[in-house]
């Protein structure tokens, strides 16, 4: 696994690059971190919902009457205890939500949108008493027929889940209202024309299911509001700074009256950047005066949390007998669940992206289903899209007798590359990790018979965004270190190594710890592949500002002008005239002395980190396929991703693995199954099925590092390209076992056995 | 809810008929604690068989293996005179759940939750297995596939409780053999699964064959006519075949979320034709 160097870092090798162990680490595996149902409060109350068994249902009256009435009942909520919202749409992770939604979201108002909807919430004095206040809430439903899938919902006589949705982004504007809430496009060049020069056309419709991020940790929280209006909030989430801003917003606060302290998280995967206990939480605790847990069943976290969408794609690529790909065209529909918003739009910017292409077009629809409100999955958006076009690039090389890193590597986006969805790409390492797989000894291992192998690529921007980080100088000479990430895949040990090699200190002496909402300026959340970057880019700053004061302190000392001093490999030396002339000051030399040369020593920083480098993939996989019983199994894997520089390799090497498995269970086996009522069948681990350790092998991988040149250390994001290629690289592979093209996901072992008994395919030879 | 951890089969018949309310039994607890806690059941009396000797032991009596209602997986795991005479028995026992719950979960347990999928189940009818039944009026012997009438029904009566499982000396020439199908490799529950117990003469012919299925139907059922097929034969292809014909007549599936009907018929003729030739290979080797 070790890294290879495909381009040139800007410096800093001493600490980036190397494996400490993560300062987090201890706490994780002696459970002493502290999770988000781990905090409890004296007089603490337990906060239950009651959701809606009704998958679309018009809600005539809520009687909580006797509810309240139930001894150790201190308050219910409901869609009366919050203001209606006027339109506004904010960014949430990567995708925008609209006020008016949320506040619907976490409360039905109206209508219940999706069986799970939220319709009250009770606070009791125990769980027992909050559950049986539930059963006593009376709610008169109008049930009304419900859509689940795509086709459904853009039937013509289709039920309208809100029913003054006009479609944005037709002109002129439809007159009628329907469940499709946008339409977007990317295009440039003339498709037509492209498809013209094209020896061969291949055109394919793709399907893929709503998959769940399928974090271990429900959603969590304890709310306390004080009797002058100041709130507290504890809470498991990806970004504490957002949750303050849409639950100030749903409760009409101030921001500055509600801290938020994010706790530990187990995991999010893009989950948990948005609100859904808290502001009942919030509301629950004003009403009672108590503080109030509210912790979700993993029945609740599948039946009223974010899915990634379930989409439909049609997809047409044109290559030339020689490999060159002439153009590409694709429609896309994705399910945004109850409210609009689903991620179509990124879908359709990355659905061509690795690609150099002059003629381009993608369309996308935005469509709301009768199923919980999407919320971001790691690259949210990109892996259906790219799923299908990885397919055609594979079987394109197929048609034309063309090694299918070979036609990638022939077409691939590198520097000057105008990206098919508008910009130019600055350095970017898609050939090198093309170059990578094809030299890789797994491409050339020979295949045992009956087995498949597959590749693909894959894509994602990754983004930069508002950031503050802190660096305390203790009287010792060691730092603590304040982040507002949310430290979900070892960005504490990254952004300790980035502060070390940016101080020169060893990185044992860095302590780092995620502040509230209060101890540090607004932060965006931890997404978009962004804290090691951009967090990183906050630490490097406020290394460099608290070197400024130390030089300047050591010049107080030696009495010599602060340009007259350097830092380097963490002391202040004199320089120039004056080199030599004095014994360097040390980190621990000058701060011990801060309070006798003008008091403490603080390093800060508030950026807007800006030249997040996009990142690609490229994955390889060989899979076996039972032909008696349609299972498929993964016996190799490779993971190939360019990280612009490792900072933790172990953590990137995580994050690349961890990608491949997910990809792996939205490939094979992971689905939502529904009744005809709408209503979810298997909201549990067990019958939604997130691959096992022992469904996988291990997971090779191999870091590329092209530099980002925006980061000193050339940091670019890693943790949400790895999720977007394994789709389509297991379709490839399943179609090279079986020469059967799977085309909906997953390739669960019923719909494979019943698509090889539709082929005839005879058994393989043993 | 009351709890209650006799230490004698009388003790707890007597608990189990006291004329009170119902009670349920709890050997490793892997479901009945997991019901309980989803709200799926609500009993008022709740009696642990783990401290019944009996319950808890492995022993041999005259040849024939006798193994608690307790006794968990993972000790099944660990005895190798119960893997030497009944591996698809014990293989059954160890495919469930995980490493933590293979130190709890039972035999008892898992034929007395009465789930069609349970995966000892279709082991134990393909073993002839008979179990020991404790009540009012004494011990009795109920053969396995009489316990379960429908998923979540017993035939059990007021105040009665599985003690033990008797599985006799399998004659010379003898295995059998446990499969089932999951999407998963581990933690999940049997779309399909076979059991296969047969017996072979020195010259390889089959004497006798006990084909049993699980989550084809309401409960887990014997294919008589599927070790019919077998019976005579050398468990040649065509035998295979026909004995896969009677597996998959005897189906009587239904499609929910882990899996069609359609699939599950397809299937069940697989898996028995793998663990029919398992057990084969066994039993040969057994001689």
């Amino acid at each position: 696994m070790a890294a290879q160097n495909g381009g040139t870092t800007n410096g800093g090798t001493r600490w980036i690059g190397t494996r400490p162990v993560r300062p987090d680490g201890v706490d994780k595996v002696t459970g002493r971190a502290r999770f988000g149902a781990d905090l409890h409060l004296p007089n603490m109350l337990v906060g239950k919902v009651l959701r809606s068994p009704h998958a679309h249902a018009r809600i005539r009256s809520i009687d909580t009457s006797a509810a309240l009435a139930l001894p150790g009942v201190k308050a219910i909520v409901t869609r009366d205890d919050f203001d209606d919202l006027p339109s506004e749409f904010v960014p949430a992770g990567e995708m925008l939500i609209n006020y008016r939604d949320v506040v619907r979201n976490v409360m039905a108002r109206e209508k219940a949108l999706f069986e799970g909807h939220p319709l009250a919430a009770v606070a009791a004095t125990s769980e027992k008493v909050a559950k049986e206040a539930l059963d006593l809430i009376r709610v008169d439903y109008e049930v009304l027929p419900h859509v689940l899938d795509i086709d459904e919902a853009i039937a013509p006589d289709a039920p309208l889940l809100h029913e003054d949705m006009i479609t944005a982004g037709v002109e002129p504007p439809p007159s009628a209202p329907s469940n499709v809430a946008k339409v977007v496009e990317f295009a440039h060049g003339d498709v037509e024309a492209g498809f013209a020069e094209a020896d061969v056309v291949v055109e394919r419709e793709f399907s893929t299911q709503p998959v769940h991020q399928g974090y271990i940790e429900p959603h969590s929280c304890v709310a306390s509001f004080a009797e002058d209006g100041q709130a507290e909030l504890w809470c498991t989430t990806q970004g504490h700074f957002v949750v303050r801003g849409h639950c100030a917003k749903l409760l009409g606060m101030e921001v500055s009256k509600l801290r938020v302290t994010a706790s530990e998280i187990g995991g999010g995967f893009g989950g948990k950047t948005v609100v859904y206990l808290e502001p009942l939480a919030l509301a629950l605790s004003r009403k009672s005066g108590h503080p109030v847990k509210m912790t979700m069943s993993r029945e609740e976290v599948f039946r009223a949390s974010g899915p990634a969408p379930g989409t439909w794609a049609r997809v047409r690529v044109g290559v030339t007998k020689d490999g060159r790909i002439t153009a590409g065209e694709a429609e896309l529909k994705y399910q945004a669940g109850a409210f609009q918003g689903s991620p179509v739009q990124p879908g359709c910017m990355c659905a061509f992206a690795p690609y150099d292409l002059e003629h381009v077009k993608v369309t996308g629809y935005d469509v709301v289903v009768n199923r919980p409100k999407v919320a971001a999955y790691r690259a949210p958006g990109a892996p259906q899209s790219e799923y299908a076009v990885e397919s055609i690039i594979d079987e394109l090389a197929k048609r034309i007798g063309m090694d299918p890193v070979e036609l990638r590597l022939k077409n691939a986006a590198r520097e000057g590359t105008r990206a098919a969805y508008g910009p130019t790409f600055g350095p970017i390492g898609l050939v090198e990790t093309l170059e990578a797989a094809r030299s890789h000894e797994h491409y050339r291992a020979p295949l045992a018979p009956g087995r498949g192998r597959g590749v693909a690529s894959g894509f994602w921007f990754n983004i930069g965004g508002e950031t503050c980080a802190t660096l305390n100088l203790g009287e010792d000479g060691t730092i603590a270190l304040v982040a507002g990430t949310p430290d979900i895949g070892g960005s504490r040990a990254a952004l300790c190594l980035q502060t070390a090699e940016a101080l020169g200190v060893d990185v044992e002496k860095i302590r780092p710890l995620i502040g509230d909402t209060s101890t540090l300026g607004y932060t965006f959340l931890t997404g978009g592949s962004r804290t090691a970057f951009a967090s990183g880019l906050a630490v490097i700053e406020a290394s460099k500002d608290m070197i400024g004061q130390l030089c300047e302190r050591a010049a107080k000392i030696w009495n010599i002008p602060v340009d007259a001093v350097e830092w380097a490999d963490g002391e202040a030396r004199p320089a120039g005239a004056n080199a030599g002339e004095f014994d360097p000051l040390t980190l621990a030399d000058l701060a011990g002395v801060a309070g006798k040369t003008g008091g403490p020593i603080v390093g800060r920083a508030q950026i807007n980190a800006q030249g997040a480098g996009p990142s690609f993939g490229t994955h390889l996989v060989d899979v076996d396929v039972d032909r008696e019983t349609g299972r498929v199994t993964i016996e190799r894997y490779t993971v190939i991703q360019d990280a612009g520089k490792a900072v933790h390799p172990s953590y990137v090497e995580g994050q690349l693995q961890g990608g491949a498995v997910q990809g792996i269970g939205w490939a094979l086996n992971e689905e939502y199954v529904y009744d005809e009522y709408g209503r979810l069948q298997n909201p549990g681990f067990l019958d939604y099925r997130i691959p096992v350790c022992s469904d996988v092998p291990m997971i090779d991988t191999v870091i590329v590092e092209v530099a980002n040149p925006t980061h000193p250390y050339g940091v670019r994001g890693v943790g949400e390209t790895p999720i977007v290629p394994p789709m389509a690289a297991i379709a490839n592979a399943v179609e090279g076992a079986l020469g059967i093209r799977f085309t909906d996901l997953p390739m669960s072992p019923p719909r494979v056995l019943k698509a090889l008994e539709e082929a005839h395919i005879p058994e393989a030879a043993d | 809810m009351q709890y209650e951890a006799p230490e004698s089969v009388e003790a707890a018949v007597r608990l189990l008929s006291g004329g009170g309310p119902r009670g349920r039994v709890l050997a490793g607890g892997t479901d009945l604690l997991v019901q309980l806690r989803a709200g799926v059941i609500t009993p008022q009396l709740v009696v642990d068989i783990k401290r019944i000797r009996e319950s808890r032991e492995i022993r041999e009596e005259d040849g024939m293996l006798v193994v608690g209602a307790a006794v968990t997986g993972a000790e099944l795991g660990e005895h190798a005179r119960a893997k030497s005479m009944w591996p698809g028995v014990v293989e059954s026992a160890e495919l469930i759940g995980s490493t933590q719950i293979q130190g709890r979960a039972s035999l008892g347990g898992n034929l007395c939750n009465a789930s069609p999928a349970a995966d000892t189940v279709p082991a134990l009818v393909a073993a002839a297995a008979e179990c020991r039944v404790a009540g009012p009026n004494g011990m009795r012997r109920v053969p396995v596939e009489d316990v379960c009438t429908g998923p979540g029904q017993l035939s059990l009566g007021d105040g009665e409780f599985i003690v033990a499982f008797e599985l006799a000396a399998p004659p010379p020439g003898s295995a059998d053999a446990y499969l089932r199908f999951i999407p998963r490799t581990e933690m999940d529950i049997a779309v399909v699964g076979a059991g296969v117990n047969l017996s072979l003469d020195e010259s390889g012919r089959c004497t006798a064959a006990r084909v049993a299925l699980g989550a084809v139907a309401p409960t887990v059922i014997l294919a008589e006519e599927a070790g019919a097929a077998l019976v005579g034969t050398e468990c040649d292809d065509s035998a295979m075949e026909a004995m896969v014909a009677a597996v998959r007549a005897a189906c009587r599936p239904i499609d929910d979320k882990r899996g069609t009907a359609e699939y599950r018929t397809k299937v069940a003729g697989v898996l028995a034709t793998r663990a029919a030739r398992i057990a084969a290979t066994r039993a040969r080797e057994a001689r």
